[in-house]
């Protein structure tokens, strides 16, 4: 789960890391009050999405060319005037006022969020800092080390992935022990790769130990602070935040969980969720209900493969019961573009007749406006493969997985 | 022979009392496996499945000379499960729980780590490990199995279903099935499962089924690369059409940071020399086309 820039920064001022001061609001007339408050002669006002990018991102209304903007956001363009940037700095109330209404209900668009965009529903207005130094600084789970691993460069305020790429020596690595936290030794091994010497070294290292704490108690899979900056002063701060946690992990953080932003999610993916569906929505016209994640990736690839494209992952669990079906199938059908829909189901230990008889069950409760290709495989098979064949209904029996695969590209074609 | 399990293996399930762990002891039982107890904290002295019911995993071992768990634990409690386990000295432990956090799995792969390196860990959020005819543990359906000499390794449960299947209607039966989970943070990894059926006299050829997510493919396709592994081998990496940045399902299957695409597992895998089946439906012939060099 992802949360805001604005919450990752509490949590973080809360844990011991210092971020600067910042009030977020959710109307112009706020922010006005929000930069007289915070009193600082440079501010700036950032529009709180969870997508990266938001400094060239391109705030647009419903009327303006999101293509336009998205080519802009991603730097393949030139910024014409009037085009809103997502992240603004401002001198006075008023300015902070305007910036607020030129991003506040509008749609940012960045190179992450693509055309879509996403929806600015609240700005934090927060106190500019003169900046020494951009650093960045990052902890994610790595897979082959079993580990959380902290990365420290240099490099601030660019994409690290770029940095990762083309000068990976200018990442430093620690491997952290779950049980220890960040031990002194590695917090002076980090301010040192980061070039900061004396007191400033020693804040850093604090810093670093207090954000591996906070990831480990708050279960968080991903950390970035991009950058994390040195002040003229020799202060160490936060500038930006990004937190993702564990969603394994949330029955135990009630108050992390609450800080969802449900404008944020997909809703077809809330709902599946909320069902103990798993869910993606993709752009083809083709869905698919499969059982197992791993059979619902290759159902998707298997669609393409046979030149189809795919609508959807959606793994209703091993079992396939009738109101996970149904659901399912409620899900899928809410997608306008959907032209067809495949079940493609291994039964396993549940039998074939069991789970022709949910999708049976389903298909009567929903109106079914798109054809519908069934392939079942497992025990009782047969007698599953007749119920649906006898059934009377418009569906579309298929044997084996080529042939259900060529069998819904057909059907999505109208053929 | 075989890898892993066998007609020998003495199993417990930890989580017996539940639904699931009831349900597929009783399946694992009917299979043959050897099903010697469980054990639920505050049950102990009753009987499940027809075995004694036990508190602890020591007592457990003690009384039943039990050497593989199964465990069905629900997931705030599974990593602490795992651990009990290996401190009770069971030397292989397969857990099925989905959910785990992966904060409890840094802290239980740790665990053995530094107290019981011996100990193998397959999982969590796998369907198990079979060697047909002689010993199945986990949630796979028995019957698409047949004893023969392919091993098979998944990181997916129903793709292995259907990848078995596919095998036993070509006439090619399985050494061993093992499913070692959706998970960042798992005990086995593909390389450890192929070095395994590398050294297994009645395993003749390896089918691999990957996903997008990390990087255990490649680390396999080196194996291969460098002459380690040996042995014919095909594989098909789930995901190639998921969109980077959205996690499929498991825990494990998500492309971030520009890394853990299926182009670049397929890519790895086939200048190793392993076959790759480019549907779903080709897993079972290409592996026949493999074994026939």
């Amino acid at each position: 789960m992802k949360i805001h820039e604005y919450q990752a920064k509490e949590l973080m001022r809360a844990a011991g890391v210092a971020t600067p001061d910042g009030i977020v609001v959710s109307t112009p007339e706020e922010a006005a009050a929000a930069f007289t408050k915070l009193g600082a002669p440079l501010q700036v006002v950032k529009a709180q999405v969870h997508a990266g990018g938001r400094g060239k991102g391109i705030a647009v209304g419903p009327d303006d060319d999101r293509d336009d903007a998205l080519l802009v956001a991603s730097g393949k363009k030139e910024r014409k005037p009037g085009m809103a940037r997502g992240v603004q700095l401002v001198k006075t109330a008023e300015e902070a006022k305007a910036a607020a209404a030129s991003l506040l209900g509008k749609t940012l668009v960045t190179y992450q969020t693509g055309a879509v965009g996403s929806k600015i529903n609240k700005v934090l207005v927060t106190v500019g800092h003169d900046i020494a130094k951009e650093l960045y600084l990052g902890l994610a789970i790595d897979r082959a080390q079993q580990a959380p691993v902290l990365m420290a460069s240099t490099e601030g305020g660019v994409e690290i992935e770029k940095v990762a790429h083309e000068t990976p020596e200018k990442i430093h690595r620690e491997t952290i022990d779950v049980g220890l936290g960040l031990a002194d030794f590695q917090g002076r091994k980090v301010a040192k790769a980061l070039g900061l010497e004396g007191k400033t070294a020693g804040k850093a290292a604090a810093l670093v130990k207090a954000l591996v704490k906070l990831c480990i108690e708050k279960d968080a899979s991903l950390i970035e602070i991009n950058p994390l900056i040195v002040t003229d002063s020799g202060d160490v701060m936060a500038l930006d935040g990004k937190m993702t946690f564990d969603d394994n992990a949330l029955f135990r953080h009630p108050e992390i969980a609450a800080m969802i932003d449900t404008d944020e999610e997909d809703p077809a993916e809330l709902r599946a969720a909320k069902s103990g569906l798993s869910y993606v929505n993709l752009d083809g016209d083709i869905a698919c209900l499969v059982n197992g994640a791993g059979l619902a990736m290759s159902t998707m690839d298997l669609i393409k493969y046979h030149g189809g494209e795919p609508a959807n992952f959606l793994d209703v669990g091993g079992g396939a019961d009738k109101n996970q079906v149904l659901e399912g199938f409620r899900i899928l059908l809410a997608e306008p573009r959907v032209k067809a829909v495949l079940v493609n189901i291994f039964g396993g230990i549940m039998q074939c007749d069991i789970i022709a008889a949910a999708i049976l069950a389903a298909y009567d409760e929903i109106d079914f406006r798109v054809p519908l290709v069934v392939r079942l495989e497992g025990t009782n098979v047969e007698k599953g493969m007749a119920m649906l064949s006898e059934s009377g209904r418009p569906i579309i029996v298929a044997k084996g997985l080529t042939d259900a695969a060529q069998k819904v590209v057909a059907a999505a074609a109208g053929k | 022979m075989s890898i892993l399990v066998n007609k020998d293996t003495r199993l417990i399930c930890q989580g017996i009392t539940g639904k699931a762990g009831e349900f597929h002891s009783t399946q694992c039982k009917a299979y043959g496996t050897n099903l010697v107890g469980g054990v639920t904290p505050g049950r102990g002295g009753q009987t499940a499945v027809g075995v004694p019911v036990f508190d602890t995993c020591v007592e457990a071992v003690a009384k039943t000379g039990a050497n593989a768990t199964m465990i069905f634990v629900p997931p705030p409690f599974a990593a602490d499960s795992i651990m009990e386990a290996a401190d009770a000295g069971i030397e292989l432990i397969i857990a099925i729980t989905e959910g785990i956090p992966v904060v409890d799995m840094v802290r239980a792969t740790a665990y053995l780590k530094a107290h019981r390196p011996n100990v193998r860990l397959i999982g969590p959020n796998c369907p198990g490990v079979i060697t047909p005819g002689e010993c199945k543990i986990g949630i796979m359906p028995g019957y698409i199995h047949k004893p023969g000499r392919v091993g098979v390794v998944s990181r997916s449960g129903t793709l292995t279903y259907e990848a078995v299947w596919q095998l036993t209607n070509l006439g090619i039966g399985q050494s061993t099935c093992v499913g070692i989970g959706g998970d960042p943070v798992n005990g086995t990894s593909f390389s450890d499962v192929l070095m395994m059926f590398q050294k297994d006299d009645n395993t003749e050829a390896i089918m691999m089924m990957g996903e997008i997510g990390g990087n255990a493919e490649e680390q396999a396709a080196q194996l291969k690369k460098d002459g380690i592994v040996t042995k014919p081998m095909a594989a098909f990496i789930a995901g190639q059409t998921a969109p980077p940045g959205k996690r499929m399902g498991h825990a494990g299957a998500i492309i971030s940071g520009g890394s853990g695409a299926a182009a670049d597992k397929i890519a790895a895998l086939e200048a190793a020399g392993i076959l790759i089946a480019k549907s779903p439906a080709d897993m079972g012939v290409t592996l026949q086309k493999a074994l026939k060099g």
